[in-house]
């Protein structure tokens, strides 16, 4: 199995995941330790010198948190990965290791919440300055590049309104500004979308959603791309200056094409620490099995709900891509042709009222703050996720008063459309 | 970092080596003179010279500014002609255009090294033309240490992508607990 390119879903069972070396034990063991024995002083110098592959301590790197990383590098055809304890970590990383002080980025404004909240106010915090562009016009994105501008920050497909962005045409923006493109692919997975085939340059993920898939386990990961050039512009210090913590080892130039990985690990994770639990990268890594399996029924069963409640008297809009008609649905035909998720937004003729009611009324949809489970989720975003921004940014983050959001889940449809219908009746 | 030497034609199969061969080479190889090696463990060539030498490789360094001293134990001589014995490889840790001359001098040698390696970022297709017109094998823009780490899977330790799938469990060496080796992976080994 060396000399081919295996498909999707035999990377999905097998990549990075050969029989344990000391047991053979073939399901990823859970290495549930802090710490790794050295060979002997030099090997643990080694260790500690970036000199050496191997395990110190489960802050910076874990056998089975690495086979998680190798397993979603090889799903998104990327160099190598990072996992970390959850989606909001992996961003946090990731401009960690791209941004300094005073520095800009962009980002779309239509972000899942969280993001939102954490680029306009924690960011602060660190002198990183985030400019909104109009993730519907790559031009606005050319509009905002500043000379601190350092990186641009998309969704593949944004949350909540399951809208497809245009990868190429950002991704073309941010290179011929010299800066990377990073695509959150956490709502389309590289089971519908792998970014890096559109010219992003690092992926992240909240692995809680979709690759864990059951609603059982916080994680996120980091995607190295490994053709974006780190060195060249000398504008991505951590990557191409001197790091003295490595005795003046450049690790832009130590390890090539997945310099960006090994930067958001040794210097990111090892510094701020926000590790991923083994115990929690196996859950994650036997949700991934089924990945290409999960991926495709939340598709088809989004689809089925969303034509359902088009043609519903209480619903006024339906905002999913995969739907003809759609204002993405070409997009999604471009970059997420197998279908366009699970996760959409609709808006009830009865406005916030209604949409408060409706969450109530439902029985088998359940009303939390996650996407991305076996189980069909229902949230009203204005009253929730999305409470603490303003009615404006509401608006613009496509969270009105009157939008619903579901994340549809791998039961029988028809259940999930007779559960939805009941609920409507009583708005 | 991906400056690659003017050629009138890029020689194709050099953009990509099938992982049997550069196993081959690796299980094949027993001595390595690295010129280019530096005493400075922050860079790349000490690195990687000291990762190959506990993995049992014969190690020779070339530096001239280094000449009569050692790196990490292993000694170090001015150029090629000043080796006291033969190499299997001759690994190459210069730019790509100095990748000609020490191709050239290696090729005048009155042994032959079985194997022209060039270092990741490396490549000269001239030089490589005129080593395999004499009959030595060459890769290029590879480093010794991630393939090695990538063909005994050591590599995912790090979260790298080693592009490999394998139901047999891979080898450990017998130095140590966090060594594995390329040795042949299967039933009764390791």
């Amino acid at each position: 199995m060396t000399e081919q390119n295996p498909g999707f879903s035999t990377l999905a069972v097998h990549a990075g995941a050969a029989p344990d070396a000391a047991t053979g034990a073939r399901a990823t063991p859970i290495y549930q330790t802090t710490s790794f024995v050295f060979d002997d002083v030099d090997h643990a110098a080694s260790l500690f010198g970036l000199q050496a592959f191997g395990n110190i301590y489960s802050r910076i790197g874990n056998p089975t948190c690495a086979v998680l990383e190798e397993r979603v590098a090889a799903l998104e055809g990327g160099t190598a990965a990072l996992a970390v304890a959850s989606g909001h970590a992996a961003e946090f990383l990731v401009f960690h290791t791209i941004l300094q002080p005073g520095d800009e980025f962009i980002a779309s404004r239509k972000l899942y919440g969280g993001s939102i909240n954490q680029f306009n106010h924690s960011y602060k915090n660190f002198d990183w300055h985030v400019v909104w562009a109009d993730g519907e016009d790559p031009a606005s994105f050319e509009k905002a590049i500043t000379p601190k501008t350092k990186a641009i920050f998309i969704e593949s497909i944004a949350n909540p309104g399951g809208l497809i962005m245009d990868i190429a045409g950002i991704a073309a923006v941010a290179h011929k500004a010299g800066i990377p493109l990073i695509v959150d692919n956490t709502m389309a997975t590289p089971y519908l979308i792998r970014p890096f085939e559109h010219g992003a340059d690092v992926v992240v993920h909240s692995a809680t959603k979709f690759l864990g898939g059951h609603g059982n386990s916080i994680g996120g990961l980091i995607v190295d791309g490994g053709r974006f050039d780190w060195m060249k512009s000398g504008r991505y210090p951590m990557l191409s200056q001197p790091r003295p913590e490595y005795g003046g080892m450049v690790l832009g130039e130590t390890f090539g094409d997945f310099a960006f990985a090994i930067a958001c690990r040794v210097l990111g994770l090892r510094d701020l620490g926000p590790a991923l639990s083994p115990f929690n990268a196996f859950m994650i890594i036997t949700g991934i099995e089924t990945l290409p399996l999960r991926m495709q029924k939340h598709s088809d069963n989004a689809l089925a709900v969303a034509k359902h409640l088009q043609a519903h008297p209480a619903v006024e809009w339906v905002s999913y891509p995969g739907l003809p008609g759609d204002k993405y649905h070409d997009l999604a035909k471009r970059y997420s042709p197998k279908g366009a998720g699970a996760v959409f937004t609709f808006g009830l003729k009865g406005g916030y009222e209604a949409g408060v009611k409706f969450v109530s009324n439902l029985k088998l949809l359940s009303h939390l703050a996650n996407i991305g489970d076996t189980r069909s989720l229902v949230i009203h975003p204005a009253s929730t996720t999305h409470r603490q921004l303003t009615p404006e940014q509401l608006r613009s983050a496509g969270a009105g008063p009157e939008v619903v959001r579901l994340s549809i889940g791998i039961e029988d449809a028809a259940d999930i459309i007779a559960d939805i219908d009941e609920a409507l009746a009583s708005i | 970092m991906r400056a690659m030497s003017d050629t009138p034609a890029p020689l194709a199969r050099h953009d990509a080596y099938p992982d049997d061969l550069i196993r081959t080479i690796l299980r094949s190889t027993k001595s390595i003179a690295l010129v280019g090696a530096s005493s400075n463990p922050a860079r790349p060539s000490w690195i990687v010279l000291k990762y190959l030498k506990e993995r049992g490789y014969r190690m020779v360094a070339v530096n001239p500014g280094l000449a009569g001293g050692t790196i990490l134990d292993v000694p170090v001589v001015a150029s090629l002609k000043d080796l006291a014995e033969p190499v299997d490889m001759v690994e190459i840790f210069r730019n790509s255009e100095a990748a000609g001359p020490i191709t050239d001098e290696a090729l005048a040698l009155p042994w032959k090294p079985k194997v022209i390696w060039m270092q990741l970022s490396v490549r000269n297709d001239a030089a490589a033309e005129r080593a395999e017109a004499a009959g030595v094998q060459v890769v290029m823009n590879r480093c010794p240490k991630i393939e090695y780490g990538r063909l005994s899977g050591e590599i995912g330790w790090q979260g790298i992508n080693s592009r490999i799938l394998s139901s047999k469990k891979p080898v450990l060496s017998t130095k140590g607990v966090q060594k594995l080796t390329i040795a042949p992976r299967g039933p009764g080994r390791g």
